[in-house]
């Protein structure tokens, strides 16, 4: 267990640095130059030189990079270039709606992958077992756009069920986090039904069925309790996916996430800001996927890690 | 082979995908024969008297955009877009993954360790940030477009052509070549590389499902390939503020690259099915 726990942690550090060496790198693809961005464009030659000064931007690369990691270390992402604040309040400002639409969005791609999961594996070859794969690449071959779209102009202007966009209550969360989770929940239902399919024609569950148990209990209590594990993995995988923000449904929306953040700190540039987000995002898949691993021997004790 | 192919034609939603494939292709290629006005005209009576949109009619049979242009001849160039995004970006995601992925399953050392960590390192960036980043930094032209989707799509081809390199490098038929003198550059394209083909069949075709999609997330971004080219994704992007009003701007594009994704996964998972026996009955 310390010794699986380690070996995942130095690989887990390692990934880390070889991020900050990318979104280090990031910024000196852009070719505008941040300096000149901050100044404005009547500043003089020496204020110029004053500003990369204060910023260390007029030092070797190797030196910009250790202080980029120092600073990281100490908990400080830097300051964004145009809205003079820093980066960890900004991100740390959004963190709550992000958190809240990750939730809704997980809630919703279990709820749809896990049932039309179950429900296929346990009618393989039926109509009603096709039927579910067919709509389940429909549901990941749909552009997230279109699908958001389609429940705002729905759900939200035909019917008047729900807000047309914001951020607030229980109303406004539902119908993005349906759109994440239409999506999702296609790639789920698609791994749970290959997964629930494999664990049903095991000697375990013909077992069970022999001592009398109801087909419900077999599946629901001795089958998905096996066939769970690859979407558990699916999960940590989303967690760090959905930390970076859902661009897309954020932008749909105007859902004032971790998304919004980095599309509006793209737009403009502003690669601290982006620089930021990324490592966040990073540590979050790094993180989530290591939470995967730890959470499975609870739910299969033959798992020790 | 044969076989294979009697199993995939007989999967009536493969063949409902190739349909819907060689559509596109034919209104993407014949678009200037068989659009019904050019795409860029902007008609007089394309608009309402107050200037809106208007909806699907006899004469513009899906209606006309916020310029009175005509959205049925748009969606057929903007098919091209598609297409060459798809094909460029994904073949070269797909040159790079297998070549990456065969040198590192078949020359292992550090070398391959470490094209396998930066794979690592690749799979912890969220690919659609990483993406929206690179498009708006490089001004996006066409090409630019397609590198970026190409730079980050090659991964997952890298890792599965890899660890099918690695069980193959290890059968006795590439020791017994190996002894008879050929050299690894001859081992690996000419003794390793055919048996990987049905393997990059489905990954290609897959492939072009999840570029088209990320092409078309760009573009509604605005940051894809740049107006006055049609693309689905970009006639959405002019529309979007309209869509309340307008809806069939939306959907008709949205519809097409949904389409276009759908078959292509389809296409993809009967061809994994009929080529890869492991997969036999998941």
């Amino acid at each position: 267990m310390l010794r699986f726990l380690l070996s995942r942690l130095g690989q887990s550090v390692f990934i880390l640095i070889g991020v900050t060496v990318i979104t280090f790198a990031l910024a000196f693809l852009v070719p505008a130059d941040p300096v000149r961005m901050i100044a404005g464009r009547s500043a003089s030659p020496a204020t110029v030189e004053n500003i990369r000064h204060q910023l260390g931007l007029d030092r070797p690369v190797p030196e910009q990079y250790v202080r980029y990691v120092t600073r990281l270390v100490h908990g400080d992402l830097g300051r964004s270039y145009m809205q003079k604040t820093q980066v960890s309040t900004l991100i740390a400002s959004r963190l709550p709606a992000t958190l809240l639409l990750m939730a809704g969005a997980i809630f919703f791609e279990l709820l749809i992958g896990l049932t039309a999961g179950i429900w296929a594996a346990t009618r393989r070859g039926h109509f009603s077992d096709q039927a579910v794969m067919v709509a389940s690449f429909v549901g990941v071959s749909a552009p997230q756009f279109l699908v958001g779209l389609l429940l705002l102009y729905v759900f939200a202007n035909l019917l008047n069920l729900f807000p047309l966009g914001g951020y607030g209550d229980l109303h406004h969360l539902i119908l993005p986090a349906l759109t994440l989770g239409i999506g999702g929940g296609g790639w789920y239902s698609r791994v749970m039904r290959s997964s629930m399919a494999d664990v049903l024609r095991q000697d375990y569950i013909r077992t069970a069925r022999a001592k009398g148990l109801k087909e419900r209990k077999v599946v629901l209590v001795h089958g998905l309790r096996n066939a769970i594990l690859p979407v558990v993995a699916m999960v940590g995988l989303d967690i760090g996916i959905f930390m970076s923000g859902a661009v897309v449904v954020e932008s749909v929306y105007g859902w004032p996430g971790i998304g919004q953040l980095a599309w509006q700190a793209i737009q403009v540039i502003d690669i601290p800001i982006i620089m930021g987000v990324t490592l966040t995002a990073a540590v979050a898949i790094v993180l989530g996927n290591l939470l995967a691993d730890l959470v499975t021997p609870f739910i299969d004790p033959r798992v020790r890690l | 082979m044969s076989d294979a192919w009697k199993k995939f034609f007989r999967n009536r939603l493969a063949l409902a995908g190739s349909l819907v494939i060689a559509l596109i292709v034919l209104g993407g290629v014949g678009a200037p024969w068989l659009a019904p006005y050019d795409p860029h005209e902007q008609f007089f009576d394309g608009l309402t008297l107050e200037g809106a949109p208007l909806p699907p009619d006899a004469k513009f049979w899906l209606g006309t955009d916020l310029l009175g242009r005509d959205l049925f001849s748009r969606l057929l160039f903007g098919a091209r877009t598609s297409l060459i995004i798809g094909i460029v970006a994904n073949g070269a995601a797909v040159v790079i993954g297998t070549f990456l992925g065969l040198v590192a399953g078949f020359v292992r050392g550090w070398l391959g360790a470490a094209i396998m960590r930066f794979t690592d390192l690749m799979m912890a960036f969220p690919a659609l940030l990483l993406a929206i980043a690179l498009a708006a930094i490089f001004n996006p032209s066409l090409w630019i477009v397609a590198l970026v989707i190409a730079m980050v799509n090659w991964v997952q081809i890298a890792r599965v052509i890899y660890t099918q390199t690695t069980s193959l490098a290890t059968r006795e038929y590439i020791e017994a070549t190996r002894a008879l003198g050929a050299n690894w550059p001859r081992l690996l394209f000419v003794h390793v590389l055919p048996h990987l083909l049905p393997t990059i069949l489905v990954w290609s075709t897959l492939g072009i499902a999840t570029t088209v999609l990320l092409e078309a997330t760009l573009s509604f971004l605005g940051i894809g390939v740049r107006p006055p080219t049609p693309s689905w994704g970009g006639i959405i992007f002019e529309s979007q503020s309209y869509f309340l009003d307008a809806p069939w701007l939306v959907f008709f594009p949205g519809i097409a690259v949904l389409l276009m994704a759908l078959s292509f996964n389809l296409v993809g998972d009967a061809l994994r099915d009929a080529l890869d026996p492991t997969q036999r009955g998941r």
